[in-house]
C-alpha cells in the first residue's frame, strides 16, 4: 500500500494548517453570513492550533501543545461572545448580513 | 552627640504642625508659648550639635546625616541630609537663639491681634525653613529653606493684608527675590553640570576640577541670588518696604537671619570662589561696598524709625559682602553674628517704642522717651554704640576687622567702608537723639495739624465778630425805635396844640383841660428825647467794637501768615481733638515678655565681641572654629600691629565724628536738620521710581512683546499640532466604515504585508 509507505512529517501538518487557514481566511472576506464568518474564524485558529502541535512534536517542546489550550480558551470566550451578537443582531434585523451592520462608521 | 542634629529643624517643624492643627484652639497666648518651647528645644539641640561638634578634633569636625533619599533620578540623586560643620552650627545657634527671644517678644507683641496663632504658625515655618537653609547638606535641600524662606517673609510682610499697602510690599519682595533665585537656580544647574553633583561634600572635594571660567560663572550667578535674598544693590528695593510687616518680623527675617543666607551661601561655596577669576570676588567686594555706601546716605534722610534700620541693615549686609569679596570669611561671619544680636536689638527696641507709642512710627513725633521706657531706651543705646563702632562694643570689632581687610585689598573700598562707618554713626545717633532725647514732642502740634489750630482759632474770632455786627444791628433798632416814638409824640403835640387854638376861650373848663393836655403832651415830647443821645452813643460804641472784631479777624489771619507752621501764643481752647487726646496718653514701658529679650540682646551686643579679639592669635576663637568650613581660602592680614592700631583709631574717630555732628544738629540744635535731610536722600536716590518707571515703561513694552510672542508662536506652534492631529484624523474617518469585512480584509492584508516585510528582512 501507497499509504503504508507514507512517512508523516511536520510538513504534512503544516501544509495542512496552511490550507485549513487559507479556507477560513478567504471564508471570511467572502461570507456575509455571520455564523459562517464565524465558523471561518474558528476554523483559522484551528489551522493555527494544528500548526502548534506539529512544532510542538516536532521540536519536543510541551510548550506548543501548552498554547492550544489558550488558543482554546481564547476560542471558546470568543464564540460565546460572538454567538450572542449574532443572535442579537438576527433578533433585531432578521437575515441581517455582516455588511447591513454599519452602525459603527465614523 | 551629632546625631541630634535633625532635631534642630524637627523642633520648629513640630511647633508649626501643631500649630497648624490646634492653632486656634490654643488661642492667646499658649499659641506663642508653643512655638516659643518649639525655637527653645531648637536652641538646646543646636548647643548639643555644637559641644559634640567642639568634642571633635579639628579634622573631623564635618558630619553629614543622612535621612533619607529624596530626589532619586538616574545620575542625579539628592538626598534630605544635614551637613553639620563649623560655619552650620554657628549659623544655627544665632538662628535659633535669637529666634528663641523673638519667638518670646512676639507673644508681648502681637498681644491682642485676632491672627495671633497664625503669625506663630509663620513664625515656626520660618525657623523650620531656615535651619534646612543653613544644615542642608546640598544645593538642592538650601535651595528649599531658601524658597521657604522666601514664602514665610511674604506671608509676614502681608501679615496685616487688610491694608493694600501692605499686600503690594509682600507682593514686591517676593517678585524681587525671583530674580536672586533664577541665578541661584541656573548656578545650581551649573554644578550638577560640571561637578556632577549638588552635594556640598563633592563641591568641597572637586571644585579644583572647574575651569575658571566655570567657576566665575557659578560665582556671579550665586551673587546675583544672594543679592536678591541679601537685598543689595540692584535688588535691595524691597527690603525696606518689607518693614510694613510687624516689627518682631523685621527684627528675625529682615535684619537677623533671613538675609544673611546671601551671605552664607557665599561663604559656603567659597572653594568656588576660590576657583573663578579674581573680578568676581572684586565684583562682589565692590557691590558690597557700594550698597553700603549708598543704603547709609539714604538712611540719613528717613523719618521713619524702622525705615532707618531698614536701610541700616542693608548697608550692614554691605560691609558682609566687601568682607566675602576680600576673602575675609571669618569677618563677614563674625560681623553676620554681631549685626544679628544688636540688629534684633535695635529693631526689637523700635518696636518696643512703636508698642508703647500707639503704633505710630514717626521719629519726628518721639522724644524724650528716655524716661517713659528706661529699659527700651537703655538697651537701645547699647544697640547704638555697638553698631556706631564705639569700643568695646561688639560691632567695633566686626566692623574694625572688615576694614582692616578691605584696607589691605583696596584703599578705595577702605575708603568707602570708612565713610558709610562715618554715616552710619551719624544716622543711628540722629534716631537715638530723636527718639529718646530732648523734649516730648508727642503732644506737640503736628506740621499738618498747625493749619487747623489756625483755622479754629479764626473761627473763634469770626463768632465775636459776627456777633458785634449783631450788637450792632440790636443797637440801631432802638435807636429807629426811639426815633419813632418821638415822632409819634410831636405829632401828639401839635394835635394838642391845634386842639388848645381852637378851643372856645370862654369854656374855661375846655381851656383847662387843653392846656393840660398840651402839658402832658410837652413831657411825653421831653421823656422820648430824652433816652435818644443815650441809644446813640449805645450804636456808636456797638460800631466800634465790630469795627475793631473785623480788625481782629484780620489781624490773626495775617498773624496765620506770618505764623508760617507754628502754633506760639495759642491757648489750648483752639487745639484740634487729636492733639488733646494726644496729651492725655502717656507712653508706657512694655510687658516683660519683651523687655527680657531686649536686655538679653543687649548683654549679647556688648559681649559677642569676644568671640574674635584681635589681640593675640590665641583670641582668633571664631577664626579657628571656622578653619574646616573655609579650606584655608582665608586671608590672613599682612599689616602688623602698629598700622591696625592706626586703622582703629580712626575708625573711633570717624564714629565719634558721626556722633559729634549728630549732637551739633539734634541735640543742640546748631544746624537746621533739612541741611542733612535732603528731600532726594528721603526719597532714595529715586532709584525705586526709575525702577517703576522703566517697567511701567520701555520694560512692560519688551513684556508685552513676550507675551505677544507666548500667544502667536508658542500657543501657535501648541494648537497647530493639534488642528493637524484633528485634520488628519478626519481623513482617516473614512476608513472607519462599520464594515465588518472590510476591516478583515485590512487586517489580512496587514498580515501579508508584515510576513513579507519580515521575509524580506531575514532574507537581506
Amino acid at each position: 500500500m501507497i499509504l503504508a509507505d507514507l512517512v508523516l512529517t511536520s510538513s504534512y501538518y503544516l501544509v495542512l494548517s496552511a490550507i485549513m487557514f487559507a479556507i477560513g481566511a478567504v471564508g471570511l472576506l467572502v461570507r456575509r453570513n455571520p455564523l459562517v464568518m464565524f465558523m471561518c474564524v474558528e476554523l483559522m485558529l484551528n489551522a493555527v492550533n494544528v500548526t502548534f502541535v506539529a512544532f510542538g512534536a516536532d521540536l519536543n517542546d510541551v510548550g506548543g501543545q501548552i498554547s492550544v489550550f489558550f488558543v482554546l480558551v481564547v476560542a471558546a470566550v470568543e464564540v460565546v461572545v460572538g454567538l450572542a451578537l449574532v443572535v442579537a443582531i438576527n433578533r433585531r434585523l432578521p437575515d441581517a448580513t455582516a455588511d447591513d451592520v454599519s452602525l459603527l462608521r465614523g | 552627640m551629632l546625631d541630634a542634629v535633625f532635631l534642630i529643624p524637627a523642633f520648629p517643624l513640630l511647633g508649626f504642625v501643631s500649630i497648624l492643627l490646634f492653632g486656634r484652639r490654643l488661642g492667646e497666648p499658649k499659641a506663642g508659648w508653643v512655638a516659643t518651647l518649639a525655637m527653645g528645644g531648637s536652641f538646646a539641640a543646636s548647643l548639643v550639635t555644637f559641644f559634640g561638634l567642639l568634642g571633635e578634633d579639628m579634622e573631623n569636625r564635618r558630619f553629614v546625616q543622612t535621612l533619607w533619599e529624596w530626589v532619586p533620578a538616574g545620575d542625579f540623586s539628592v538626598d534630605v541630609g544635614f551637613l553639620v560643620d563649623p560655619l552650620s552650627i554657628t549659623m544655627t545657634l544665632f538662628i535659633t537663639g535669637v529666634g528663641s527671644l523673638i519667638h518670646l517678644y512676639s507673644i508681648g507683641y502681637m498681644h491682642g491681634d485676632q491672627n495671633f496663632s497664625k503669625f506663630f504658625l509663620y513664625l515656626n515655618l520660618f525657623a523650620f525653613s531656615m535651619l534646612m537653609l543653613v544644615l542642608g547638606d546640598n544645593m538642592l535641600l538650601t535651595f528649599l529653606g531658601w524658597e521657604g524662606v522666601g514664602a514665610c517673609s511674604y506671608f509676614l510682610i502681608s501679615f496685616w493684608f487688610t491694608d493694600p499697602a501692605n499686600a503690594s510690599a509682600g507682593k514686591k519682595a517676593f517678585v524681587t527675590n525671583r530674580i536672586g533665585d533664577w541665578g541661584f537656580m541656573v548656578a545650581m544647574f551649573l554644578t550638577f553640570t560640571t561637578i556632577g553633583s549638588v552635594r556640598y561634600i563633592d563641591i568641597f572635594g572637586n571644585a579644583g576640577t572647574l575651569t575658571t571660567g566655570t567657576a566665575t560663572a557659578i560665582t556671579v550667578l550665586l551673587l546675583v541670588g544672594a543679592a536678591g535674598k541679601s537685598a543689595q544693590f540692584p535688588l535691595y528695593l524691597w527690603l525696606p518696604d518689607a518693614m510694613a510687616g510687624p516689627t518682631p518680623v523685621s527684627a528675625l527675617i529682615h535684619a537677623a537671619t533671613m538675609v544673611t543666607s546671601g551671605i552664607y551661601l557665599l561663604t559656603r561655596v567659597n572653594p568656588i570662589i576660590a576657583e573663578s577669576s579674581s573680578w568676581a570676588p572684586e565684583l562682589i567686594a565692590w557691590v558690597g561696598a557700594g550698597t553700603a555706601l549708598f543704603a547709609a546716605t539714604i538712611a540719613v534722610a528717613q523719618n521713619d524709625i524702622k525705615k532707618v534700620l531698614a536701610y541700616s541693615t542693608v548697608s550692614q549686609l554691605g560691609y558682609m559682602f566687601l568682607a566675602v569679596g576680600t576673602g575675609a570669611y571669618v569677618a563677614a561671619i563674625f560681623h553676620m553674628i554681631t549685626h544679628a544680636f544688636f540688629k534684633a536689638l535695635l529693631f526689637l527696641g523700635s518696636g518696643s517704642v512703636i508698642h508703647g507709642m500707639h503704633h505710630d512710627q514717626d521719629m519726628r513725633n518721639y522724644g524724650g522717651l528716655r524716661a517713659l521706657m528706661p529699659i527700651t531706651s537703655g538697651t537701645f543705646i547699647v544697640g547704638w554704640l555697638a553698631i556706631a563702632g564705639v569700643p568695646p562694643f561688639s560691632g567695633f570689632w566686626s566692623k574694625d576687622e572688615i576694614l582692616a581687610h578691605a584696607y589691605e585689598h583696596n584703599l578705595a573700598l577702605w575708603l568707602i567702608g570708612l565713610v558709610t562707618a562715618i554715616l552710619t554713626a551719624f544716622y543711628m545717633s540722629r534716631q537715638v537723639f530723636m527718639t529718646f532725647f530732648g523734649r516730648y514732642r508727642y503732644a506737640d502740634v503736628r506740621p499738618d495739624e498747625v493749619a487747623l489750630v489756625w483755622e479754629n482759632r479764626i473761627q473763634h474770632v469770626q463768632v465775636a465778630a459776627t456777633e458785634a455786627t449783631a450788637a450792632v444791628e440790636t443797637a440801631e433798632t432802638a435807636v429807629a425805635q426811639a426815633g419813632e416814638k418821638l415822632e409819634a409824640a410831636q405829632a401828639k403835640f401839635v394835635q394838642r396844640e391845634t386842639e388848645l387854638a381852637e378851643v372856645d376861650p370862654t369854656d374855661e373848663k375846655a381851656v383847662e383841660k387843653a392846656t393840660k393836655n398840651l402839658a402832658k403832651a410837652q413831657d411825653g415830647l421831653a421823656s422820648a428825647g430824652e433816652s435818644i443821645p443815650e441809644l446813640e452813643a449805645a450804636v456808636v460804641a456797638a460800631r466800634n467794637s465790630a469795627q475793631e472784631a473785623t480788625i481782629a479777624v484780620d489781624a490773626v489771619r495775617a498773624e496765620a501768615e506770618a505764623a508760617d507752621g507754628s502754633v506760639d501764643g495759642l491757648s489750648d481752647a483752639d487745639l484740634p481733638e487729636a492733639v488733646v487726646e494726644r496729651r492725655e496718653f502717656h507712653p508706657h514701658e512694655s510687658p516683660w515678655q519683651m523687655t527680657v529679650p531686649l536686655v538679653v540682646l543687649a548683654v549679647a551686643a556688648i559681649g559677642a565681641g569676644a568671640m574674635n579679639l584681635p589681640f593675640t592669635k590665641d583670641l582668633h576663637f571664631l577664626e579657628h572654629w571656622l578653619e574646616p568650613s573655609l579650606f584655608h581660602n582665608e586671608t590672613a592680614l599682612s599689616s602688623g600691629g602698629g598700622t591696625l592700631w592706626v586703622l582703629a583709631i580712626v575708625a573711633v574717630v570717624g564714629g565719634a565724628l558721626g556722633i559729634a555732628a549728630a549732637v551739633a544738629i539734634y541735640l543742640k540744635g546748631r544746624v537746621d536738620p533739612s541741611r542733612v535731610e535732603r528731600p532726594i536722600l528721603a526719597r532714595g536716590w529715586r532709584y525705586d521710581e526709575a525702577v517703576s518707571d522703566f517697567m511701567g515703561g520701555p520694560g512692560r513694552k519688551g513684556f508685552s512683546l513676550v507675551a505677544w510672542f507666548d500667544a502667536t508662536i508658542v500657543d501657535g506652534l501648541v494648537n497647530g499640532s493639534g488642528r493637524l492631529v484633528r485634520s488628519v484624523g478626519a481623513e482617516m474617518r473614512s476608513l472607519q466604515s462599520g464594515l465588518v469585512r472590510s476591516y478583515a480584509a485590512l487586517v489580512a492584508v496587514g498580515a501579508v504585508g508584515l510576513i513579507a516585510w519580515f521575509l524580506m528582512r531575514t532574507s537581506l
